[in-house]
């Protein structure tokens, strides 16, 4: 090949390059290995074990016989997941859509304020995002109490009488969608405002000039232009609101006859008060199922749309 | 000119009003909470009027309110302190290192942003129980330590540090650690302090979990805690509102001084999930 020096020369570095590596290895385990070690054993490991179980017919606690694809075929045969999987749907017509059109509303009024105001306003309005669930459930329970809520006299004025919302078969999914968007809302706001200042400013100007009318203006500039941000804002609400438990536990615990019982209210219940871990973790494989087909969807869609 | 500025002031006021009517739960609930029992259920004025905190001397002093901070305090500490270390490391072994399984690695973590985490709570229950750490801090924290944007959004900010400002340190005999610690995250201060935010309301505010894991009063999470409360002061409107702003008050007081943080770590950690 060359000189023996020059040999000599190559070894050496090609040692030290070997060095380098068993270095970079090294390291790259040390550095992964904590995180490595908490996903496998909290993420991947639960999610194997929850499908597994889903063929079995093990309580939540102990041992069960592999019984095939029993609890889906009974799933197909229980009414009271059909409901679940109705008001789930339900929820999501009541709160997807509209909670998008409130957040563009207020995110197209938040950003023709200026300064102190803009701040101030849109504070205002992201709060709630930062409260605990509960405390939200408990400041509306209060705010629609029967007897003694402010908002009873409203309600009073249109249907002539005041209303136990929360355990009127009729008002109890539309209230708790009323307080989810409250609750949620700011969220949406935020990406929306952030959406509003990526498009350029010269376009408006442009549009202006070519005497376009505001309304013109939302719709050819505002509008396609905040697509994106508008489909991944209706994606995320879309996942998120499957995964409705927490304020239909703490509001209606399911009812009044099931007409706020949903999918993960149902896991809940067969997991942890009927001790049917089996059958709960095929109901949660359901939900499971379903969302991984939305995101993979959102995936392919937000792709696409990236690459026009 | 002027008229467009009376149209502005007109519109920046009707913002505002909006704005006022939104948050008006959270101000009618802290008009309650100051009032006396008797006051709330004989008449109702949308003022506050009244300065009587005797409802929050008796939710302090008669529910396990202290208990649940602690708890809330030690979980969210503990899970945000190593859902940052364990992430930020492991993102840089993504971004920086080459090893065998790095992109199977990768692609676990951002296929794992479609799995629905309440549909794992049953087998993750069982896990806990089976260690034994149903009610207890290690219960509540252990399967709350997946977060993978956090790993996503580092791994997006150490891809963009300039590789010459690698090999200087690399130079300087500087290893992978150093390189971590002196380099790569002081210059990343910014969005660990959004990311940490994040990260700890989310912990802070998470119900199902510690809902399912806990059962025992004193080993509860605040947004657990008060609903316990709720069922033992049966009707009692002021107290009930106290509990209520005593809950919220810590995320509420820390928004508002992090609020460009919050703001930041929400925007960032979405245009992730696009």
């Amino acid at each position: 090949m060359g000189a023996p020096g020059q040999s000599l020369q190559g070894e050496e570095a090609a040692m030290s390059k070997a060095k380098r590596r068993r270095r970079e290895l090294r390291a790259a385990g040390l550095l992964t290995a904590p995180f490595l070690f908490v996903f496998l054993i909290f993420f991947l490991y639960p999610t194997y074990k929850v499908i597994a179980l889903s063929f079995t017919d093990a309580p939540l606690i102990g041992d069960g016989q592999w019984i095939g694809l029993a609890n889906y075929a009974k799933l197909l045969n229980d009414r009271l997941f059909f409901t679940s999987l109705w008001n789930n749907l339900y929820f999501v017509l009541l709160t997807v859509v509209p909670t998008t059109v409130i957040a563009l509303l207020i995110a197209l009024a938040v950003s023709k304020l200026k300064g102190r105001m803009q701040a101030l306003v849109l504070t205002l309005f992201f709060l709630p995002y930062v409260l605990p669930v509960s405390v939200v459930t408990l400041i509306w329970a209060w705010m629609l109490d029967f007897q003694f809520g402010i908002l009873q006299p409203l309600i009073a004025a249109v249907t002539g009488k005041p209303v136990p919302v929360f355990r009127n078969p009729y008002w109890v999914m539309p209230m708790i969608a009323v307080v989810t968007i409250w609750w949620t809302n700011g969220f949406n706001v935020l990406l929306l405002i952030a959406g509003l200042r990526n498009i350029p400013e010269d376009l408006y100007e442009a549009a202006s000039l070519d005497g376009a009318t505001p309304w013109q203006r939302f719709w050819r500039v505002t509008w396609p232009l905040l697509w994106p941000v508008t489909a991944l804002v209706l994606t995320l609400q879309l996942i998120l609101q499957l995964k409705l438990f927490d304020q239909v536990y703490l509001l209606s615990n399911g009812g009044p006859f099931n007409s706020s019982y949903v999918v993960l209210m149902q896991m809940y219940r067969e997991a942890f008060q009927l001790n049917n871990g089996g059958y709960a973790s095929a109901i949660a494989m359901v939900l499971f199922l379903v969302i991984v087909i939305v995101s993979v969807l959102q995936f392919q869609l937000l792709r696409l749309g990236g690459r026009k | 000119m002027t008229a467009r500025r009376a149209r502005n002031f007109a519109f920046s006021g009707l913002v505002l009003i909006a704005a006022m009517i939104w948050i008006f739960p959270l101000y009618w609930a802290l008009t309650t909470s100051l009032r006396s029992e008797n006051r709330i259920v004989s008449d109702a004025g949308v003022f506050i009027d009244e300065f009587n905190i005797s409802a929050y001397v008796e939710v302090l002093s008669t529910s396990k309110l202290p208990i649940w901070y602690l708890n809330s305090v030690a979980t969210s500490v503990i899970t945000t302190a190593i859902v940052l270390v364990t992430g930020m490391m492991c993102a840089y072994a993504l971004s920086q290192l080459r090893f065998p399984g790095r992109k199977t690695l990768y692609l676990l973590v951002v296929a794992s942003f479609m799995v629905p985490v309440p549909a794992l709570y049953v087998a993750q229950f069982i896990l806990m129980s089976d260690l034994g750490l149903v009610n207890t801090w290690w219960g509540i924290i252990l399967p709350q330590l997946i977060v993978p944007v956090v790993v996503i959004v580092y791994k997006q900010f150490f891809d963009a540090i300039p590789k010459e400002m690698r090999e200087a340190v690399l130079l300087d005999g500087g290893g992978e650690f150093t390189l971590l610690f002196k380099l790569y995250l002081p210059l990343n201060w910014g969005i660990t302090a959004a990311l940490a935010i994040i990260t700890f309301i989310t912990t802070w505010n998470n119900f199902f979990w510690p809902f399912l894991v806990v059962t025992s009063e004193d080993m509860m999470t605040i947004p657990v805690g008060i609903t316990q409360v709720n069922d033992a002061f049966g009707v009692a409107y002021a107290r009930m509102m106290a509990l209520a702003l005593l809950a919220a008050a810590p995320v509420i007081i820390g928004y508002l001084i992090f609020q460009k943080r919050v703001t930041e770590a929400v925007m960032i950690s979405a245009g992730v999930k696009g």
